[in-house]
């Protein structure tokens, strides 16, 4: 393997688990916001903050430790897509700062202010929108090269249907993937209510994502061809995940053996993640950046590949301890012991 | 091709994020370290006090670390966005610290909750100390390793430029600039010292505000204390600050110092106004600027004439350096003051007016890091990559910066406004009296 495949591979993975902490967050956030709306919050509220309490700020650790390792490993990424993502990454930032900022404000400050709990909740779902943006301008075909410098246009990418499948399947997928997980995380904690609540939120949002994804394959099929035959070739691995999916929804449906639900749907969505960026590959931006010749030199590879294994020696041992004492201690999800500062 | 005007406005942008980013990141240093005292003290002394300091400090963290946490996430991507030229450039070499920066914020992210949320479920409230240590760690590393990045911006080094590609990288080599020594520890130092007298701040106003208990005359003297030691090395290591730019860095010495001719016998210049090389209304202390920069009084010192002129910062950045290190020494005059006053038993240290003198140290040394910032940065202007890169053509070349500027203004006002409606809710609905009668019944221990 090389370097440059090791690099991508472990950013993606960072984004990958970006994806399904941040989809637990943002949906939690938009469940929270629908419950105060329709006089439900006492069935979720505690369920939501007892889990997100301790671990939003390590949320927002993994999508700056995905940009900051591009932008390491690939610093040609910082000319192209910085310079195209000025409007959307600016707006993504603004709705990031005043959800993590309220979010705290509202839960350590001001416990149960209405209007901390609408902007949270209406943040989190634009975010995935804007975020996704990125996902559509590395397709190709909505930037072009001006004097030697990218441009992007905005007609074309809000006109295109791409754009909005992609922004459908964001907020379905942060929508279902937080409704199962949050599933799991009510049963655990014996709360019954909460469960059977997120347990149909869960399944209403199956739909919109499979749709969605439909959708998706459709549009990419006629704008960008070679990623599609690319997709086609890895055709395994997408129907694996829309296996594990489909079984995932119907322990739901069944109300049964939640924990298999989660780790599936961690599968499905690695799976599905895996296969999209394999089958990117080459490009980081089509056609104009490929992760060759965006690559670091190799000293700085060598250095960054070493840093980063011996930042994992200190970080995986703290994650375990973190989850350790709040997603898999009974007492604490059961709200038996509350003790924060 | 430059776009003026998105030049403009990505300077005025960046500058604005960092000046509202670096409040709270100050903050967000140095308080886990008076946390940890503060627990350390109360275990040793066994003295719930200084266990409930802990406690109340933390929770207010908690609202500046999340305004924190989100600026930063700001200049982070704002780095790539409004500057894409630099980090593509600068990318190849200092991206190793900048990595390393993310691994200390992620681990004293994970250690920061695991601290709020076990509040009472250890016995031993050693353990819970232990947790501390990471979260301090971490934050203090993350500084070191930011401003790593930062001094490279002032001395790029670890690298060779043939026909303009880079050659010869090596990360390490650049992460330890000449540079890199006396601004970390002047940044960590002073971070220190700030969320010392911010914290002494809070409580000189409670006390003002009439509330005498001994909690507060405790937390008092125990951050006073803490804050002469910082204060103290702050100015020392200010000192090797200087040392290094005259080595260095000599037009922005120069330039904050308004040191036209090269000359020995050189003075110091303090305060004043200019009208072009004319300095008026200035002190003039002889022989002080030879003797700052060379531990000479009659050494030569070069002058800002030397040096072209579309590669000089601008002159403003004299007030800049008066201002920093006016406050420094008030401040280590104030702290000395109290901490004799209290061990000799001089009693104006307890009067009234001397209390509000300990309220305005939080604000100034949250000014004159401010001040100190922008000093370093405008100092180096136009270099973006002193000596290699100039700002204008490291901005980008997008258009609606200027629409961008106008958002994040917006940001900031909400986020500003917010913390401290927030803060000052949170600490008036739960007076430290009100806390320790809950914990007496809570308990049924003994507190005074």
């Amino acid at each position: 393997m090389t370097l440059e495949i090791l690099g991508i591979s472990v950013l993606w993975m960072f984004l990958l688990g970006y994806l399904i902490i941040g989809s637990i967050d943002f949906g939690a956030g938009f469940f929270n916001a629908y419950g105060v709306l329709t006089g439900r919050q006492h069935i979720l509220t505690n369920i939501i903050q007892r889990y997100l309490s301790p671990v939003w700020e390590v949320t927002n650790v993994f999508l700056v430790f995905f940009f900051v390792g591009v932008v390491g490993f690939f610093p040609k990424t910082a000319f192209y897509y910085g310079t195209t993502l000025l409007v959307p990454a600016s707006i993504a930032i603004i709705l990031l700062a005043i959800r993590g900022s309220y979010y705290a404000f509202e839960s350590y400050g001001s416990r149960g202010h209405k209007g901390y709990s609408f902007m949270y909740g209406a943040a989190g779902l634009l975010i995935p929108a804007s975020l996704s943006v990125v996902l559509t301008i590395s397709e190709g075909g909505f930037v072009s090269m001006v004097n030697g410098n990218p441009v992007l246009d905005y007609h074309a990418l809000f006109t295109s249907p791409l754009t909005w499948s992609i922004v459908v399947l964001a907020i379905a997928a942060v929508l279902y993937i937080s409704a199962v997980f949050l599933t799991w995380y009510a049963d655990k904690a014996g709360d019954r209510k909460a469960t059977k609540l997120l347990r149909k939120y869960a399944l209403i949002w199956a739909g919109p994502l499979a749709i969605s994804v439909i959708g998706i394959m459709f549009e990419l099929s006629k704008h960008n061809v070679e990623h599609f035959n690319r997709m086609i070739d890895i055709a395994w691995m997408f129907g694996l995940s829309a296996i594990m999916f489909v079984i995932t929804v119907w322990f739901i449906w069944k109300q049964q053996h939640y924990s298999w639900a989660l780790g599936l749907l961690v599968g499905q969505f690695a799976l599905a993640f895996f296969a999209y960026g394999i089958s990117h590959y080459p490009y980081l931006l089509y056609p104009y950046l490929t992760i060759y010749d965006s690559f670091t030199n190799p000293a700085m590879a060598t250095a960054l590949v070493v840093a980063f294994v011996l930042g994992l020696l200190l970080l995986i041992p703290s994650i375990y301890l973190l989850l350790k004492l709040f997603l898999f201690n009974k007492d604490y999800i059961r709200g038996k012991k509350d003790h924060h500062a | 091709m430059e776009n003026e005007s998105a030049v403009f406005f990505s300077r005025v942008l960046t500058e604005l994020t960092l000046s509202f980013h670096i409040i709270y990141a100050t903050i967000g240093v140095g308080v886990p370290l008076m946390i940890m005292i503060a627990q350390w003290v109360g275990i040793k002394k066994n003295d719930e006090h200084y266990i409930l300091l802990a406690r109340r400090w933390a929770r207010g963290f908690v609202i500046t670390v999340a305004v924190g946490v989100v600026t930063g996430t700001a200049i982070g991507l704002q780095l790539s966005l409004l500057w894409p030229n630099f980090m593509q450039l600068a990318g190849n070499v200092i991206a190793l610290p900048l990595f390393m920066e993310t691994f200390a914020f992620f681990f004293e992210a994970i250690f920061l909750g695991i601290y709020l949320y076990t509040w009472d479920r250890f016995e031993n409230q050693k353990k819970h100390l232990l947790l501390l240590i990471p979260v301090a760690i971490g934050a203090s590393m993350s500084a070191v390793f930011i401003t790593i990045v930062n001094a490279f911006m002032n001395a790029p080094q670890g690298f060779d430029v043939v026909d303009g590609q880079l050659v010869n990288i090596q990360p390490i080599l650049a992460m330890l600039n000449p540079a890199m020594p006396t601004k970390v520890a002047h940044v960590v130092v002073t971070a220190y010292m700030t969320a010392a007298f911010v914290l002494a701040a809070i409580a000189a106003f409670k006390m003002l505000k009439g509330s005498n208990h001994v909690y507060h005359k405790k937390a008092l003297f125990l951050l006073m204390k803490v804050g002469l030691v910082f204060a103290i090395a702050s100015a020392i290591i200010g000192d090797f600050s200087a040392k290094y730019l005259v080595e260095y860095q000599p037009e922005k010495l120069a330039a904050a110092e308004w040191h036209f001719e090269t000359e020995k016998n050189a003075p110091l210049i303090l305060f004043g106004v200019t009208d072009g090389e004319e300095v008026k209304y200035a002190i003039k202390v002889p022989y002080a600027l030879s003797f700052l920069a060379h531990s000479n009084p009659t050494a030569e010192v070069i002058g800002l004439n030397e040096f072209p002129e579309d590669e000089t910062p601008p002159l403003y950045i004299h007030y800049l350096f008066d201002t920093m290190v006016m406050i420094g020494m008030f401040m280590v005059l104030v702290s000395a003051a109290y901490v004799l006053g209290k061990i000799r038993g001089w009693s104006f240290v307890s009067t009234k007016w001397f209390r509000r003198v300990i309220v305005a140290g939080g604000p100034l040394s949250i000014i004159a890091i401010e001040a100190g910032w922008w000093l370093a940065e405008v100092g180096r202007q136009p270099w973006i990559l002193r000596k290699y890169m100039k700002v204008a053509e490291a901005a980008t070349t997008s258009d609606h910066v200027d629409i961008m500027l106008i958002l994040f203004c917006g940001l900031y006002i909400i986020l500003g406004v917010g913390s401290v409606v927030v803060l000052r809710r949170m600490f008036r609905h739960n007076p430290i009296e009100q806390e320790i009668e809950d914990r007496k019944a809570e308990k049924g221990g003994d507190f005074s």
